[in-house]
């Protein structure tokens, strides 16, 4: 068994209380008057670069009104900030729950013979999803009754000017969007539930009856699984650009979100190994784990670029606006996002020795959960803050809370079972797993 | 020069697999395994040198992504540019998007044909080659063990290899 270290626990703590002031003083210190953002503007064109800020003067000093106008616009866009800041922090380690217990579920549906003594690591992952679901739902609640504009096909004031927006509102209105993400959150948190409790009963049976079970539950719950998650990535990210869609773009959030959880199973299992709990996972689960990384961070890349190809080269006003945005205001992160989340990975794991060695996956993996914090970050910020992003106190406040969250469930969750899930049929075949 | 080697045959890999240990550990040399199909790990429980096909492969990856670098430039930037789309060919970079699907095709291209060519050169195979295996039926179920006798005692060895599991032990004097 393992016992939660309480080292471990107050680092985690250290960091929810370190996020949460973070982000109530991010929220407190949100502009909420147009003079007030008038304040900051002047002071960025008194401290900012010459040139910007000649620039912006052509455009804000045009007349009277439109200077208004582009006060009220960087107004929204602040009070979206911390918003937007706490979002993508819920949204991402909420993902990497959701990853997880796809990898589980496919494990179980493939029925793997490599991976389930590292079941109970993948499982106290999925441990997160619960509370990760419920306050990305909580989100999105909040967006429902107009205490923040992220969505802006929320606002009724935009909907009646849109025309774009009106033809979707059959499908884009909050209701059905609320009920929506209901669905899909009870969906898994229901198949993670039973998943969980087989699993654990399975230990202590006398037959496979258990195993079987978690076998019909997993594929049924994959099919579950890409139709909801398709969807959510529609609904939660891609609607936030009302007028823009990519057909693959739920493949292309799978993507992500597959490679966050497989690299986070990685780390925590190296962690663990590191403590001296798991002696039966050798350098073999962690090289097949690496390949994993390896090999959906390619497949991101390829979904990445097949996307931004065909958008790139048909270049349709409505469609290309979403690549403009974020090469024009968001170039540096846009591009750095996908250098890290490709080259990094490419080079550092291509090597099959070096996905043996743990700190090669450590250092891959951290860069890896970077470079997809940042590709969420990129999803989310154009179309909520646009050109008033920086990386700052909301931010690395909503990373730390939740952050700190996430380990505490992580690892508390590892606690309540044992870490072999030793009655599984195929445990001996992964024991001596050996590549 | 006349050796006389040991054929040992199985009909089972795992049994095939640990006779190969065994045999290891009795310091006999083992000249070859024929196997029907390729069988994981063998190659690390013979104790073979590890393979160096990646390394040219990479290096193979390399030169293709060089030549669709090289030869898109020509043909599209240099050569003949063209205005397709809207998008005149006057820059590579800015047309660079349209290139990286060739880059990758010609990166796979290079690498995959130039890395199995490297390795029938290797292993000496080419068409029509007469077929090496000393026994047809390792092309079916069974798997051949073949062991330099050397000096040791060839009562010893059969008897030795027939405890392994061997289906049959056979002294071949060439």
């Amino acid at each position: 068994m393992y016992t939660l270290s309480g080292k471990l626990k107050i680092t985690a703590i250290i960091f929810m209380i370190l996020g949460a002031i973070g982000l109530v003083y991010a929220f407190a210190t949100a502009p909420t008057s147009i003079e007030e953002v008038k304040e900051i503007l002047a002071a960025q064109e008194h401290h900012g670069n010459h040139e910007m800020a000649a620039g912006e003067h052509a455009v804000a000093h045009g007349d009277a009104s439109h200077d208004d106008e582009h006060a009220e616009h960087v107004l929204h866009q602040l009070q979206n900030k911390p918003w937007a800041a706490l979002y993508v922090g819920a949204f991402f380690f909420f993902m990497i729950a959701l990853g997880a217990l796809a990898f589980y579920a496919i494990q179980y549906a493939a029925q793997a013979g490599w991976s389930p003594v590292l079941f109970r690591v993948m499982e106290a992952i999925t441990a997160y999803l619960l509370p990760g679901s419920i306050i990305v739902f909580i989100l999105l609640a909040l967006s429902g009754v107009h205490l923040n504009h992220l969505f802006i096909w929320m606002d009724p004031d935009v909907v009646a000017t849109d025309e774009i927006i009106q033809n979707k509102s059959s499908y884009l209105n909050v209701p059905f969007f609320l009920i929506r993400a209901a669905i899909y959150i009870i969906g898994w948190n229901v198949f993670r539930y039973f998943l969980r409790k087989n699993s654990l009963k399975q230990d202590e049976a006398n037959d496979n009856s258990y195993y079987r079970k978690n076998f019909k539950l997993s594929a049924a719950f994959l099919v579950f699984f890409i139709v909801t998650e398709s969807m959510m990535s529609w609904d939660w990210i891609m609607s936030l650009d009302p007028h823009w869609f990519s057909t693959l773009f739920g493949w292309y959030v799978f993507s992500s979100l597959f490679v966050s959880a497989i690299t986070v199973i990685a780390l925590v299992t190296i962690y663990l190994k590191s403590r001296g709990y798991l002696p039966y996972v050798n350098d073999s689960h962690i090289h097949d784990l690496g390949k994993f990384m390896f090999g959906i961070s390619i497949f991101w890349t390829y979904l990445w670029f097949s996307q931004f190809m065909l958008i790139w080269y048909s270049n349709i006003p409505e469609e290309v606006v979403y690549y403009v945005t974020r090469i024009e205001k968001y170039n540096l992160v846009f591009f750095g996002m996908v250098a890290i989340n490709f080259l990094f990975p490419l080079l550092v794991l291509m090597n099959s020795e070096y996905k043996r060695i743990n700190w090669f996956v450590v250092m891959t993996g951290v860069m890896i959960l970077v470079g997809h914090y940042l590709d969420i970050y990129t999803m989310v910020m154009p179309a909520t803050v646009g050109e008033s992003w920086f990386i700052g106190v909301p931010e690395i406040s909503a990373v730390l809370f939740f952050g700190g969250l996430f380990t505490f469930v992580v690892f508390n969750a590892l606690t309540k079972a044992p870490l072999l899930a030793k009655r599984n049929p195929y445990i001996k075949e992964s024991e001596h797993f050996h590549y | 020069m006349a050796s006389t080697k040991i054929h040992a045959i199985y009909t089972d890999d795992d049994i095939l697999m640990q006779a190969v240990k065994d045999t290891r550990a009795k310091h006999y040399h083992i000249e070859e395994v024929f196997t029907p199909f390729p069988v994981h790990g063998l190659d690390k429980a013979m104790g073979l040198p590890h393979t160096r096909l990646a390394v040219t492969s990479f290096l193979y990856g390399l030169v293709g992504l060089s030549v669709a670098i090289l030869m898109m430039n020509f043909i599209m930037i240099e050569d003949w540019p063209q205005n397709i789309g809207g998008k005149p060919s006057f820059s590579f970079l800015e047309n660079l998007p349209a290139f990286i699907p060739i880059m990758f095709e010609l990166t796979v291209f290079f690498a995959a044909h130039l890395m199995v060519i490297t390795f029938y050169l290797r292993s000496r195979l080419w068409p029509f080659k007469k077929a090496e295996n000393p026994d047809v039926r390792t092309t079916d179920d069974l798997f051949l063990m073949e062991v330099l006798v050397e000096n040791n005692n060839i009562e010893e060895m059969a008897q030795f290899f027939k405890n392994t599991g061997a289906l049959e032990v056979n002294l071949i004097n060439k």
